[in-house]
């Protein structure tokens, strides 16, 4: 069902990843297809936040963290050594449970990505056609353009997160890893955010973990359903959601498990 | 039976509670009393000399220190407050990055037992009384400062920034290290995310964060170094002088006034110019510690 060549999106090969002692990956095998919208669903705890932060390798801040296996991002083995993860996680943007814009102002949040790669300097003219871009990509420009030098934690919930995507564009990352982006969010700001992965769907590669089936069944293409640590079950979201191939995966979906 | 007991020691216990409760109240009442009272003190026995033959424009504009002389008596402060000044400003500058690279050192780039090893050193640091400053200064410093500079002598105003250098870099360091340690490690996280290294996360997110903890941390580095008298009395060569070089003797406020103190005569001219000193010594910590005050609370805001 998936080209098992493709090596354009993530591949991973019996990843494992423990927590010191505690195993909370255990041989997950997954092709993530480019330009599309995969969701990765499963009950909570069962190791979906911790997959996403190995694609961008965000997990060895923790220490006692040990990851087996291969992951390949674009071609590459991520975890090869000589891997240059400031490269790797200019190409892997990531957005967070809780928005967490940096205590700087939105232009400054914007342009981070840029100062911190010492991408070309940039004029005054152009850093602000940076911001704008960005900032219309997530529709927030009509908000903010009159407040690029308020503080970005002043910021609504809703505005923060989309800001939070909106500074990861001008790095033109190819993947994007999303971890429960609307989680902190209230219904009508999730359905903007949902709009707004619709629009960005093609142009990145997108990964979203979400708590919330209904949400996984509007934005994504495709859909992995996690369990203890294991992938389970990896299809078309439709399929995955209408006739499920694996039991365990029709339990959850009929809401049996948390 | 248990009844009747319940009421009777749930009274006992509404006892306790006001009793503590008063005894805490006048804990913190008796703080600000004794900060009142102690700067009343100093100001009423500065007093008639304040308003009476003090020349301000003498005190604040003359070099000339001659209290004690027969003829002709001299309260010109300026040489004193420029020591103090001098002494500080180059223990400051010295201090300040010393402290400030230490602190974001300890925070952020050091881990496990050595960031513990670390603490406990600069806390030990901060515990040595400032006597023994004092002996360090005279007797490791002067002789090195010495050698080193070909200098006549090492009692000067680098000795004696040196000393209070090395008291303030604890305090900077501690404090500092704790306005770091507040900034949530989701920014910390949120950066390395895009691809900050931890320098990068270091200078262009943590510092602007903790701004305000820093600048509190170098206040009140600045307020311990103003308002230190026994290191520098020992180590700054005691010469009431103009400093035009680092390597110039000088005396500053506090010194003066712990020198001079003993030996003048209750009440006399003398006597109230050194509380007059001892006020705007007062005066100078006090804004330095006023500052770092609102500093801190600004960060209590974001
Ligand atoms: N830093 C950590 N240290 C130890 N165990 C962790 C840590 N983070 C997550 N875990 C454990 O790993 C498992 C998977 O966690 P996580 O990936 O956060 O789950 P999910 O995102 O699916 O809710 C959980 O059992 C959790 O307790
Ligand atoms: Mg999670």
């Amino acid at each position: 069902m998936t080209e098992a060549t493709d090596t354009k999106g993530i591949r991973t090969r019996d990843l494992c990843l423990w927590y010191t002692k505690f195993q909370a990956l255990i041989n997950v095998t997954a092709t993530i297809r480019p330009g599309l919208v995969t969701g990765l669903i499963g009950p909570s705890g069962c190791g979906k936040t911790t997959l996403l932060r190995c694609f961008n390798r965000i997990n060895e801040r923790i220490p006692g963290v040990r990851t087996e296996g291969t992951i390949e991002i674009l071609g590459h083995d991520i975890y090869a050594p000589g891997t240059d993860l400031i490269e790797l996680r200019r190409g892997v943007g990531m957005v967070f449970q809780r928005p967490n814009p940096l205590p700087l102002s939105v232009a400054e949040n914007v342009l981070f990505g840029i100062k911190v790669h010492r991408c070309e300097r940039l004029g005054r003219q152009e850093e602000h056609d940076v911001i704008e871009k960005a900032l219309r990509e997530v529709s927030l420009w009509a908000d903010l353009k009159d407040r690029l030098h308020a503080s970005a934690t002043s910021l609504s919930l809703e505005q923060q997160q989309k800001l939070c995507i909106a500074r990861l564009l001008p790095l033109k990352p190819r993947l994007l890893l999303m971890d429960e982006p609307c989680s902190a969010l209230d219904p009508a700001a999730t359905q903007r955010i949902e709009e707004l992965i619709r629009e960005l769907r093609g142009t990145y590669t997108i990964l979203i973990v979400t708590h919330n089936m209904a949400q996984a069944r509007r934005i994504s293409d495709e859909c992995m359903f996690m369990l203890l640590g294991e992938l389970v079950e990896h299809r078309r979201t439709e399929d995955l959601f209408l006739n499920p191939a694996d039991e365990r995966t029709a339990r959850y979906i009929e809401g049996r498990y948390g | 039976m248990t009844t009747k007991r319940r009421p009777q020691r749930s009274r006992l216990s509404r006892w306790g509670e006001f009793a503590i409760e008063m005894l805490i109240r006048a804990c913190g009442i008796s703080a600000v009393v004794f900060v009142f009272g102690i700067f009343f003190f100093v100001i009423r026995e500065g007093w008639p000399f304040l308003v009476g033959d003090l020349n301000l424009g003498e005190f604040f504009g003359s070099t000339q220190w001659y209290p004690d002389s027969m003829s002709n008596k001299r309260y010109g402060a300026l040489a004193l407050i420029a020591g103090t000044v001098s002494v500080t400003g180059l223990a400051m500058l010295i201090a300040v990055p010393l402290g400030l690279g230490a602190a974001v050192y300890v925070s952020e780039f050091s881990h496990g037992r050595q960031k513990e090893a670390l603490k406990v050193v600069i806390e030990l640091l901060a515990a040595i009384p400032s006597v023994v400053w004092g002996f360090i200064g005279l007797v490791v410093l002067n002789p090195l400062i010495i050698d080193l500079f070909d200098v006549p002598v090492g009692l000067n105003v680098l000795n004696g920034a040196l000393l209070l250098a090395l008291m303030g870099v604890p305090i900077i360091v501690s404090i500092g290290e704790d306005a770091l340690k507040a900034v949530p490690d989701s920014y910390r996280e949120a950066a390395e995310a895009m691809g900050a290294t931890r320098w990068q996360v270091t200078w262009r997110v943590l510092v602007p964060a903790a701004r305000n903890g820093l600048l509190a941390a170098v206040l009140l580095g600045v307020g311990r170094a103003v308002g230190e008298t026994m290191a520098v009395l020992m180590a700054t060569g005691h010469a009431v002088n103009l400093p035009t070089s680092v390597f110039d003797s000088v005396r500053t406020m506090t010194a003066t006034v712990a020198a001079e103190l003993g030996e003048a005569a209750r009440g006399s001219d003398h006597y109230c110019v050194l509380f007059v000193l001892g006020a705007l010594l007062f005066a100078i910590s006090f804004v330095v510690n006023l500052t770092a005050d609102l500093a801190i609370r600004g960060v209590r805001r974001r």
